[in-house]
């Protein structure tokens, strides 16, 4: 059993923080890496990247939102409760060097998983430029992380309730055209990353991406994470999840991730009946 | 006449009652319902005693056939379940899943008559009768050896290599990297083959005589080799399983509603499926299922996608039925639930509507040309032949490749040019000192008694070399 030492609910509670007692995951764990959490005996085994860990405190700390089935019944779990199954650290960590300047682009909750890697880039004599966004003021996540970590940092929402009216890569260009840029991370919804590729492609500067498909085992056994990079299949578990987002097809992915969309709804509605009764 | 009668009686095989066909294509209970005592004894009966019995050489880890089957003759099945584990300790797994018709059966001198000995129900009913009665292996009490060995995979392997080092004294952890044990047994074989009770009984009398389970614990990630040894285990047994699928490397293969055998029968078994919306873990509820292969691992999941649902499951084959892999007794339970063979056909490339979801496939015609490296009739493609089925679920159950996880990880352990571990084949030891390996990541896809007969082996040269180190 995996217990939750702390829970804090964020972007107006559509996301929450859950960190989480894993000794043997926590010694392990790099920036870029990630585990499978099961809630109960008839969970979703729900692959998640980890926002941080902590090797002293035996802990592993996961930031996700709250979108179907399994992370409404994560969100029932407090402080005290506990994971039936943890699982990892899983796939390849963040390579860490230093290479001149990096653009660490996050959008909703995928500004959780960017962080330490923004933060491990910097530790290693990158300049950080980061740029974050996200729908509304309200589900804007670890702007003040963010920013501990980044030389600069540049905030976006879609309404303009705070920051930049409009979208990451609005910055993002501006960014590329007045500087030197080495690296690009991005890091959120999947649309977002496809955009980013776009952009940063006719400036060639190295764009890496970080893939949440859907899987069962994380080990690569099951083959469900598989992702055309460069027309071969690879497997997010254990060759990503980070890949060469110029490489990816995200249009394939995205129509994967939409799979079990109907079973989804069925697997929702299932659960609310049940809570009713 | 009454002579007469009775010489028929006995050459008959008694045949073991199964559900019927139409009822239990639509539900996961066990197919084949077990002998009553009365049946096993019949069939017992019609044992030779042969003096140098054939079948125990047809049998991987040596079963003392005749004698068992004697025993069950004489009514006393409590000693014939003794009996067999002198050499398996998982009967009630064996007798269910075995291949025995290429095994013990297959060298029963009654197969010249083509009505071998049911060896197999045989085994299965001693086990259940134990199973039922509560009867449990005696653990003689042995002085500990003071001497740790970690099991890597809790598959029949490592299952075996546990209990039999176990019963020489010595301790050992099994590490799982799924959130339960059994492996393959609970992730690959469906219920109404083998019931998960049973391998949860056997996993649980290890533990009773004193085996930990870690689940959870990917060994090569969540714990390297090297650190199992710094923690203190002087040996260490690889039995992790094969587990990479191997795709077709055709167009569209990416297509929703396209998936490997592997990751189909893991949310079918381990995640349980089958009681979606109870369990949370859904599966493409297919309504014209094409499963590409014809092992167990196909029939497997053809007769699991008819169980969720489907109008038509058809197994596409690119060569005929004779070369068919599977057990002949799972072609056949197949083709009685009504699934349809499309022989000497292969995909070429899949079909999908807008939304990306996979709605045919092009297939072509084959023949079979000159004997391959296998010894199997090559197929080969006929030229114009192209035609289409349609499908709204593909499960693509065609083998698979070793797994890298581990073995990228443990630094000096020599694998072949396919990524197999080099193990020596009497004794499964690795070209690291301490680590032994066995079961599929050694020798690619095979059986679950086989991957056993390794996990003997393994234990025997284990235990050696920790009596003679110490």
């Amino acid at each position: 059993m995996f217990e939750i030492v702390k829970r804090k609910e964020m972007a107006n509670g559509t996301v929450i923080l859950n960190e989480i007692k894993a000794p043997l995951i926590a010694q392990k764990a790099k920036p870029g890496q990630f585990v499978i959490l099961k809630a109960d005996e008839r969970g979703e085994r729900i692959p998640l990247t980890m926002a941080d860990s902590d090797p002293e405190r035996g802990t592993i700390t996961v930031i996700y939102k709250v979108v179907g089935r399994s992370t409404e019944l994560f969100k029932g779990l407090e402080v005290g409760d506990s994971y039936q199954d943890a699982i990892g650290p899983l796939g390849q960590p963040t390579h860490l060097e230093k290479v001149g300047t990096v653009v660490c682009v996050g959008g909703g909750t995928g500004i959780a998983v960017l962080h330490p890697i923004a933060q491990g880039l910097k530790r290693v004599g990158n300049r950080v430029v980061g740029i974050i966004g996200a729908r509304t003021e309200g589900l804007l996540i670890l702007e003040e992380e963010m920013r501990a970590v980044s030389n600069e940092l540049f905030v976006c929402t879609d309404d303009g309730s705070r920051g930049h009216h409009g979208f990451v890569t609005d910055i993002l260009k501006r960014v590329l055209e007045e500087e030197n840029v080495d690296l690009v991370v991005a890091i959120g919804p999947v649309p977002m990353m496809k955009f980013v590729t776009e952009i940063t492609k006719p400036y060639k500067v190295k764009t890496l991406v970080s893939l949440n498909p859907i899987m069962i085992d994380g080990t690569g056994m099951c083959g469900g994470c598989r992702v055309s990079v460069d027309g071969v299949n690879k497997f997010a578990c254990v060759d990503g999840p980070e890949f060469d987002g110029h490489k990816v097809d995200f249009d394939q992915l995205m129509q994967r991730l939409r799979a079990y969309q109907s079973e989804e709804k069925t697997s929702s509605k299932a659960h609310r009946c049940r809570l009713d009764q | 006449m009454a002579g007469n009668e009775a010489v028929t009686e006995k050459k008959t095989r008694v045949a073991m009652p199964e559900q019927e066909p139409d009822y239990r294509r639509r539900n996961f209970e066990e197919v084949p319902l077990g002998y009553t005592p009365e049946m096993a004894v019949k069939e017992a009966s019609r044992c030779l005693q042969c003096k140098s019995p054939s079948c125990v050489e047809g049998c991987p880890v040596e079963i003392d056939i005749p004698a068992f089957i004697q025993l069950i003759k004489e009514e006393k099945f409590d000693e014939a379940i003794k009996k067999i584990w002198e050499k398996n300790r998982l009967p009630a797994v064996c007798g269910r899943v075995c291949p025995q018709e290429n095994q013990c059966e297959g060298r029963c001198v009654l197969m010249k008559k083509g009505r071998p000995i049911a060896i197999g129900n045989l085994e299965r009913f001693a086990a259940d009768f134990a199973r039922e009665k509560g009867i449990e292996e005696a653990s003689p009490r042995l002085v500990p050896t003071g001497k740790k060995v970690a099991i890597v995979g809790s598959g029949p392997a490592g299952l075996t290599a546990a209990a039999d080092l176990m019963a020489k004294g010595h301790q050992v952890t099994i590490f799982e990297a799924l959130h339960k044990p059994g492996g393959v047994l609970v992730y690959g074989i469906p219920e109404f083959r083998l019931p998960k009770d049973i391998v949860a009984d056997e996993v649980e009398s290890l533990e009773r005589q004193g085996a930990e389970i870690e689940c959870n614990t990917v060994v090569g990630r969540t714990v390297t080799i090297n650190e199992l040894f710094e923690e203190g285990y002087d040996a260490v047994f690889i039995g992790v399983g094969a587990g990479l699928p191997k795709f077709m490397n055709i167009p569209g293969e990416n297509l929703v509603g396209i998936m490997s055998a592997n990751e189909y029968l893991t949310r079918a078994n381990l995640m349980k499926v089958y009681l979606f919306p109870e369990y949370d873990t859904p599966i493409p509820k297919g309504k014209n299922v094409a499963v590409l292969g014809a092992g167990n691992v196909a029939m497997d999941s053809g007769r699991t996608a008819m169980r969720l649902g489907a109008d038509t499951v058809r197994i596409v084959y690119r060569r005929s039925r004779e070369e068919m892999p599977a057990r002949a007794a799972e072609i056949h339970h197949a083709e009685e639930e009504g699934i349809e063979f499309l022989l000497l056909t292969n995909p070429i490339r899949f079909l999908g509507d807008d939304r990306g979801r996979v709605v045919g496939m092009e297939c072509i015609k084959m023949e079979l040309g000159e004997p391959d490296a296998s010894g199997r009739r090559r197929p080969v493609a006929i030229e114009g032949s192209e035609f289409e089925i349609s499908c709204d679920l593909v499960i693509i159950a065609v083998g698979t490749d070793a797994n890298p996880l581990l073995t990228r990880s443990t630094e000096g352990l020599k694998l072949n040019k396919w990524g197999y571990i080099e193990a020596d084949p009497d004794t499964g030891k690795t070209s690291i000192e301490g680590v032994w390996a066995g079961g599929d990541i050694v020798t690619g896809s095979a059986t679950v008694i086989q991957a056993m007969g390794a996990g003997r082996r393994a234990a025997r040269s284990i235990h050696e070399y920790l009596t003679h180190n110490s």
